[in-house]
């Protein structure tokens, strides 16, 4: 059980958490995530570790409410106790000064993207990102990718906000204009594959976080499992990062889609029976 | 071993033992039926999780402990890993004394009620008996009575709590709590050793949790067990990944002094055929804990589980089997065994081969996958398969498998669970470098005391033999509390 300490709407369907989880945070590095659990007949899912203060022995994490259990998470209130939360898992991000650094942010992405924007950042790197939605009010976190990155560019599909255009536009724009050392990527599959399309065409190295379903997180079930350079590897124990352009992504859309009947009727009659006030 | 045999002949001599011994003849003994264990009807027991077996009678159970001859050499008790004194809770049964029997029982058994279900007792006790060995006829029903003892004390509301030695304040820690870390854990408790058991997942037991389904050994009975070692004081650390959320380092400057490490064999194989990942493709692992740890099956549990129609299930032992009679139970129309070898050589045990055929599970044996077919979502909905014939024995002794050219044909089906074996769990080894591990990466131990190739770290269970049983699991528990004790009072 692990108490709330700090909450924060980021947007009506971004929240930030801070939780307590004192071994965690002391054991966690940038990349890493944790398995969570909300009630005694929740799901388990994973969540990117946002950032954790040492001192106090908290973790923060930054969750999109996208499905039953998200928004679960999302709807708890500060003194509130998670049930389960366990980690550090997956292997942290290989974070080094390379230059100039293209990062790439869409849906259910953004959230796990901004810890590492964080971190490359630190490590001097000059990064830029480009975030992606359909409309303006989909846009997330905008504000604290551009504290921690060079330049944010937004691209929306109906040209509410920022440009006019698909994420990899954004980007096309920049690899025209200017030297990119590497990309990275974590967005739904597809937008992934795009990206990775993009970069393989100019040869720039990238680096894809999947987020594919998961259930133990330790490696013990396969639900996770991708393939990559044509070997089936698990991305809660050998990922969440790979090279992008060895990522079977139309296998792992696919996968994604496991469960998208029975989860898009278990959140409608969720939403039905806790309607808002 | 002179001292067990001199300690046996003891207890075979009090007052008690000798009286129900001039009850009756051997003859009249030996002429009695081995009793059957009540079962649920199959047609109904498929469509429900409850347990299959209903437990004995207490009349059906004192029968049979008398068919028990209390033997001079009682060759069982070399059969069961754990040294369980098998005739003395047996005539305790035949006494009436049942929960004297179920107090001998924990003598040397932490998880009675667990093991009386699960044990493979027809290759264990149950071989070593006079009756097998000698009579030729069935073996005493070694594991139904050790069932019912244990049951006989979960259901009086009396559960005994084993006498504790004064606390040395000294700290233990288990990693993993499946049945290795459970006894090992039981065992230094008694000794008053301060013990932390850490488990990664958000319940305790490890495949007696996550793997075993219900309807053979149901959660409930696990955590009555488990709640006897928090009485005796064992501490539970879930949610705690060592390796991850704190190194064994990390532990040590907490003042732990040495470890256990039974950290299961987790990590499923896959036979890395082409469409494997196909959607409703599972391992048997995910597909087990989904449904048993998870409780995909229960709307009101948030974890989803897909149940399909035609279901083929891959391979043939324990684990194929408690996923197949679980796909019935999800409702499938058709669930099928698929295995490279013929029933002889399947590693199931026979009971769980026999209440799968009468629970309508098709068996195609000497058949293997060779490719798997997806709809245009990406679903499974085909599979092909070879006929197989059955060579020379290999290496294992079993006959091996050879496939027969030109025999490929196409099964439809919507779900498969891969059940091909497991792999021992990786993260202990690889967040200890130093630790040795065999190339296939199971942690070599000395033998005799478990003792890994790091000073104070122990390890037993299916991490150090790969895949065994649960009473295996738990004699290494036992046998690494021994010498770990030995090792921090030396
Ligand atoms: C390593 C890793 C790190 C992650 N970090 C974060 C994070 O920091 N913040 C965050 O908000 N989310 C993160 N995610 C994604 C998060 O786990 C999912 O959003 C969550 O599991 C959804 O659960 P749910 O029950 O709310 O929705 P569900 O009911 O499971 O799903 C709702 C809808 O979203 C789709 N969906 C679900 N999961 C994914 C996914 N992984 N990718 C694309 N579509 C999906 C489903 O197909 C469905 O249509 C991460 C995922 C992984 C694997
Ligand atoms: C489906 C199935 C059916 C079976 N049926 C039978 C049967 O009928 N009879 C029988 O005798 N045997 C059976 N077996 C085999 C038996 O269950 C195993 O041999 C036994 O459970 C092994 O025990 P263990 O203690 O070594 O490991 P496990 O039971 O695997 O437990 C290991 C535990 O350690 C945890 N862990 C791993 N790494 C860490 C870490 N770094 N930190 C903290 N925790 C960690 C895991 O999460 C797990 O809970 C079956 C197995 C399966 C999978
Ligand atoms: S623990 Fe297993 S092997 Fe030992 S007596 Fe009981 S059933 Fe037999
Ligand atoms: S060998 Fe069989 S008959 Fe003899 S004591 Fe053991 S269980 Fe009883
Ligand atoms: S989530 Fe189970 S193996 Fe990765």
């Amino acid at each position: 059980m692990n108490k709330i300490i700090e909450k924060e709407y980021f947007s009506e369907a971004v929240v930030k958490l801070v939780l307590e989880a004192p071994a965690i945070a002391r054991n966690r590095r940038a990349g890493h995530f944790v398995i969570v659990r909300t009630g005694d007949k929740g799901e388990r899912i994973p969540l990117t570790i946002a950032g954790a203060n040492l001192e106090r022995g908290t973790i923060t994490l930054v969750i999109q409410k996208v499905g039953v259990t998200s928004t679960k998470l999302c709807d708890l209130e500060v003194g509130d106790l998670v049930t389960d939360v366990v980690g550090p898992l997956g292997k942290p991000t290989h974070i080094e000064k390379v230059g100039t650094v293209l990062a790439s942010g869409g849906g259910v992405g953004v959230a796990p993207l901004l810890p590492i924007v964080e971190a490359l950042k630190e490590a001097g790197n000059r990064v830029i990102t480009v975030l992606a939605a359909r409309k303006r009010e989909l846009i997330i976190l905008e504000e604290q990718m551009r504290e921690h990155s060079d330049e944010v560019i937004i691209m929306t599909d109906d040209g509410s906000y920022g440009k006019k255009g698909l994420v990899t536009q954004g980007m096309e724009e920049v690899i025209l204009r200017e030297k990119v050392d590497l990309a990275v990527t974590v967005g739904p599959a597809v937008m992934m594959k795009f990206c990775s399309l993009l970069t393989g065409k100019y040869g720039i190295s990238t680096v894809a976080s999947l987020n594919t379903l998961m259930v133990d997180g330790t490696g013990m079930c396969g639900a996770c499992r991708v393939t990559v350079g044509g070997k089936t590897k698990f991305v809660c124990v050998d990922g969440p990062e790979f090279d992008a352009h060895q990522v079977d992504f139309d296998e792992m859309m696919l996968r994604l889609n496991s469960y998208k009947l029975s989860e898009t009727e278990a959140y409608e009659n969720f939403l039905n029976s806790n309607p808002k006030p | 071993m002179d001292g067990v045999s001199e300690y046996l002949k003891q207890e075979r001599d009090q007052e008690w033992r000798l009286a129900l011994r001039g009850n009756m003849k051997n003859k009249e003994r030996t002429q009695l039926e081995r009793v059957s264990m009540r079962e649920q009807a199959a047609d109904k027991r498929n469509k429900n999780f409850t347990e299959v077996n209903l437990g004995l009678l207490k009349e059906q159970a004192m029968l049979e402990a008398q068919r028990c001859l209390d033997c001079v050499n009682p060759t069982c008790i070399t059969g069961c890993p754990v040294g369980i004194n098998i005739p003395k809770f047996i005539k305790k049964i035949e006494a009436g004394e049942f929960l004297e029997s179920a107090k001998v029982l924990k003598e040397t058994n932490t998880l009675p009620a667990v093991c009386g279900r699960v044990c493979p007792q027809e290759v264990q006790c149950e071989e070593a008996c006079f009756y097998t060995q000698k009579l030729k006829k069935p073996p005493v029903a070694i594991g139904f009575l050790e069932r019912f003892s244990a049951d006989y004390e979960q259901n009086s509301g009396e559960m005994s709590v084993p006498d504790i030695h004064d606390k040395n304040g000294i700290k233990v820690a288990s990693i993993g709590s499946g049945p290795a870390g459970l006894a090992f854990a039981a065992d230094m408790v008694k000794l008053g050793y301060d013990v932390t058991v850490f488990e990664a997942l958000h319940e305790i037991g490890g495949v007696l949790k996550y793997g075993i389904p219900e309807f053979r050994l149901p959660n409930r009975i696990v955590d009555l067990e488990i709640d006897v070692l928090k009485k005796m004081g064992v501490k539970f650390e879930k949610n705690f990944i060592v390796g991850a959320t704190a190194s064994v380092e990390d532990l040590k400057a907490e003042g732990f002094k040495a470890f256990m490490v039974g950290s299961g064999a987790g990590l499923p194989n896959f036979m890395n055929i082409p469409g494997e990942n196909y959607i409703g493709i599972y391992s048997s692992n995910e597909y087990l804990t989904r449904v048993n740890l998870m409780n995909a099956a229960d709307p009101a549990y948030d974890t989803p589980v897909i149940s399909g129609n035609k279901v083929a299930v891959i391979g043939g032992g324990n684990t194929a089997m408690d996923a197949v009679r679980t796909s019935k139970r999800l409702g499938a129309e058709r669930s099928i065994i698929i295995y490279r070898r013929s029933i002889q050589e399947m590693p199931a045990r026979v009971e769980e081969i026999k209440h799968a055929q009468e629970e309508d599970i098709e068996f195609m044996n000497l058949h293997n996958p060779l490719e798997y077919f997806a709809d245009e979502n990406g679903r499974v909905c085909k599979m092909k398969v070879q006929k197989m014939k059955l060579g020379e024995p290999d290496s294992s002794g079993r006959r091996r498998p050879i496939p027969i050219e030109g025999s490929e044909f196409i099964i439809e089906v919507d779900t498969v669970v891969v059940s091909v074996g497991v792999s021992p769990n990786p993260l202990i080894p690889q967040s200890m470098k130093e630790l040795e591990v065999s190339s296939w990466g199971t942690i070599k131990v000395d033998p005799e005391s478990m003792h890994s190739s790091v000073e104070g770290v122990f390890a037993g269970g299916d991490i150090v033999r790969g895949g065994a049983t649960v009473i295996l699991a738990m004699g290494d528990g036992r046998k690494a509390a021994e010498a770990m004790n030995r090792y921090l009072t030396q």
